[in-house]
């Protein structure tokens, strides 16, 4: 290929990803919406398009035209990245998630590792606003989430190896592919149920959104941003949601199968996707808030041991089937 | 020494035991669960408050002043203003001060249409309580649901007051109009409703484990630092204390209904939330009592149009929805109180905080706070 027509199609596969993801995040915001209304005996919004669809449009392009407020005596140069800094792993992450058996931005035999590794720095964003805002709600936000993901990236991980181990790859289309006769949550449902709670604190979502209390510490790492540079936050958050929602999908229920065809695998997919996405909400407009020592509590001492042992037997049993049928 | 000096030298004393590196965190007076404009000034060393120092006074009004240069009838509408969450037992308890000091006999149907009204707005004040303990703990449904099922109480009272929050139903001698025909099928219609709703908020937050977790033993009060502090109310009968003033000092006829006083046993959080959505189900139980047997006769005594009660004073007390509201009226024969000073729980409430709250999490301070169930118009006046 020539190598202009490469780097048009670079920039193109670019912007449908930005496309995507702003999207993405416009409607989970509306679906949110919806859902935590019609769940609280609210209908959510109903003005602006069918069901209220143009709300949140109308509520970016408010965010966006805002007056953009640096407050004085923060630390400017991690202030003004953070916002910046959060889209970095959430958009790289989009490069290697397959939506059906050829569409994919990137394809690498270690996708999964990758996408893992990066997820891990979404941290960094979160503590840099928390710093660099100047702000002790922000500053006790920014230290919870740093211990938060940390706490729960280690069993999210763990959990993921058992799929890894039973598919044999690290690639995520071959996870997907080797899940042609039973979707993996089917033996992984330890793994599964793990995964899904850490991804969920992974994100701070309800019952783990510490970092953003906003009944102790008002909200948290993202209490002194406004306009788009909140956006940005805001946005990430539900481009994130989709993310481990995508992950768990593909990981857990088999991803674009049973069918090949793209254009059906990427409808199936994103169903499957959304139901992830409605469970997740669900739980967000029925669940309290956990404690940050009982979180902790719950991470290291019942999440990870339980990824663990998940992780030992499912080598032990793959081991087992492994010498069965090369005898 | 005089007490200057020993304020500071204790303040000192304190200083010495605090951990090098500390944090002072400002809470309020605009935080989201400080439960309107109360301020406190957590020392914090990580997540766990060192102390707490309260500051009140942002919704002060002057209301015992003002008391002084309005009729009796005048400052009724006042009293609504104080715990605007159970607005109808602060009247109530003003109504019965000035009844006592002026010897009037109340009609039975008017005490009866009191007892009514109070209990109707004991379960809307809790609803109100049931609703913020849900976002304190981070569960934001809870609030929806309550406000919308009090909104079935406003409705009935609506009817018989005409206002939603501040009524000014009551007057000195009984109640401002009798009843009206479509009272009772609607209050009917609740009083058979209201207990579906009840095991949905059991079904939706009570039994949840995590809600469970954040509030058990979590803010641990005994009998004896309770009882120094003047808490009174389901604080207290949270902690195992059989106290209610309705049932130890009956008034407008409370000793004829047949109703118990729920009290916890461990003295947490959690028993305090029990107490109240118990406390919930006894009030359907008086409102379904007194419904029944609603008495004919006058809504209101005979009262003179100009109030002037014989020189003397009094302490008169009754049960609000957050605990004991008093009002100690000094009268010199005028029209007008020559002193009147309010006792509200929320004040001895909110002085309890630092106590109950320091050592916990932060996390930990702002649920004891919602524990007390504190209203600012209240503790400020």
């Amino acid at each position: 290929m020539v190598w202009w027509i490469e780097l048009l199609w670079s920039l193109l596969k670019l912007v449908i990803a930005f496309a995507f993801i702003f999207i993405t995040a416009l409607i989970l915001i509306w679906m949110l919406r919806k859902v935590m209304g019609h769940m609280q005996y609210r209908r959510g919004p109903l003005h602006h398009g069918p069901h209220g669809m143009w709300q949140t449009v109308f509520d970016a392009i408010k965010l966006l035209g805002k007056e953009d407020i640096i407050p004085t005596g923060v630390d400017r140069w991690t202030f003004i990245w953070a916002p910046i800094v959060v889209f970095i792993p959430t958009l790289t992450i989009f490069a290697f998630l397959p939506f059906a058996e050829k569409i994919t931005a990137t394809n690498i035999e270690i996708s999964l590792f990758f996408v893992l590794a990066v997820m891990g720095l979404s941290i960094l964003s979160l503590l840099m606003a928390g710093w660099g805002s100047n702000n002790k709600y922000a500053l006790l936000g920014g230290l919870r989430a740093a211990a938060q993901m940390m706490s729960y990236e280690i069993p999210m991980i763990i959990s993921t190896m058992g799929v890894v181990l039973m598919a044999g790859s690290m690639n995520l289309i071959e996870i997907v592919r080797a899940q042609n006769h039973m979707w993996y949550a089917v033996p992984q449902i330890i793994g599964f149920f793990i995964f899904f709670t850490a991804s969920l604190a992974e994100i701070n979502s309800t019952p783990f959104d510490i970092p953003e209390a906003e009944s102790e510490i008002v909200a948290g790492f993202n209490v002194e941003y406004s306009g788009f540079r909140f956006a940005a936050f805001f946005l990430a958050e539900f481009v994130n949601l989709f993310i481990v929602c995508a992950l768990a999908a593909l990981l857990f229920l088999g991803g674009w199968q049973p069918f090949t065809n793209p254009v059906w695998g990427t409808v199936i997919f994103l169903a499957k996707t959304y139901v992830l996405i409605f469970i997740a909400m669900w739980i967000r407009s029925t669940f309290p808030r956990f404690r940050l020592d009982q979180f902790m509590d719950f991470g290291w001492k019942v999440l990870l041991p339980l990824s663990l042992a998940n992780l030992f037997i499912t080598g032990v049993i793959v081991l087992v089937v492994d010498k069965i049928r090369s005898v | 020494m005089d007490n200057e000096n020993m304020f500071y030298e204790e303040q000192e004393l304190v200083l010495d035991d605090l951990p090098k590196d500390y944090m002072e965190v400002n809470f309020g007076p605009h935080h989201p669960s400080t439960h309107g404009v109360f301020r406190f000034i957590a020392k914090v060393d990580g997540e766990k408050i060192i102390s707490i120092d309260p500051v009140i006074g942002y919704l002060h009004r002057g209301i015992e002043k003002m008391a002084e240069s309005r009729t009796y009838n005048q400052f009724k509408p006042l009293v609504d203003r104080l715990d605007y969450t159970g607005a109808l037992n602060n009247e109530l308890c003003y109504c019965l001060a000035v009844e006592k000091l002026m010897e009037i006999e109340v009609p039975e149907r008017a005490q009866a249409i009191r007892v009514i009204c109070a209990e109707l707005n004991r379960i809307a004040g809790h609803l109100i309580f049931f609703g913020a303990m849900g976002l304190e703990v981070g569960a934001f449904t809870p609030l929806l649901f309550g406000f919308l099922d009090r909104e079935l109480i406003l409705n009935i009272l609506e009817m018989l007051a005409g206002g939603r929050l501040t009524f000014n139903y009551m007057t000195i001698g009984g109640v401002r109009e009798d009843v009206p025909d479509s009272f009772r099928d609607k209050l009917d219609r609740f009083i058979k409703n209201f207990p579906v709703k009840l095991k949905r908020y059991k079904e939706l937050i009570t039994g949840n484990e995590i809600f469970i977790n954040r509030l058990k033993n979590v803010g641990i009060l005994k009998k004896e630092d309770l009882f120094n502090w003047g808490a009174s109310g389901p604080t207290l009968r949270g902690s195992g204390v059989r106290f209610d003033i309705r049932k130890v000092e009956p008034y407008s006829g409370y000793e004829k209904y047949d109703f118990e006083i729920p009290v916890g046993t461990n003295g947490d959080v959690l028993d305090r939330y029990l107490v109240r959505m118990e406390e919930i189900k006894q009030s359907i139980r008086i409102v379904e009592q007194a419904a029944n047997n609603l008495p004919s006769g006058d809504y209101t005594a005979k009262v003179p149009k100009i109030l002037k009660p014989p020189e003397g004073e009094i302490y008169y007390r009754n049960e609000g929805t957050k605990g004991e509201i008093g009002f100690y009226i000094v009268s010199k024969g005028d029209k007008n109180p020559y002193r009147l000073k309010i006792r509200t729980p929320s004040f001895s409430h909110i002085n309890m905080l630092s106590f109950a709250a320091s050592g916990n999490y932060i996390a930990d301070a702002i649920v004891i706070l919602g524990s007390f169930d504190t209203v600012m118009g209240s503790c400020d006046r």
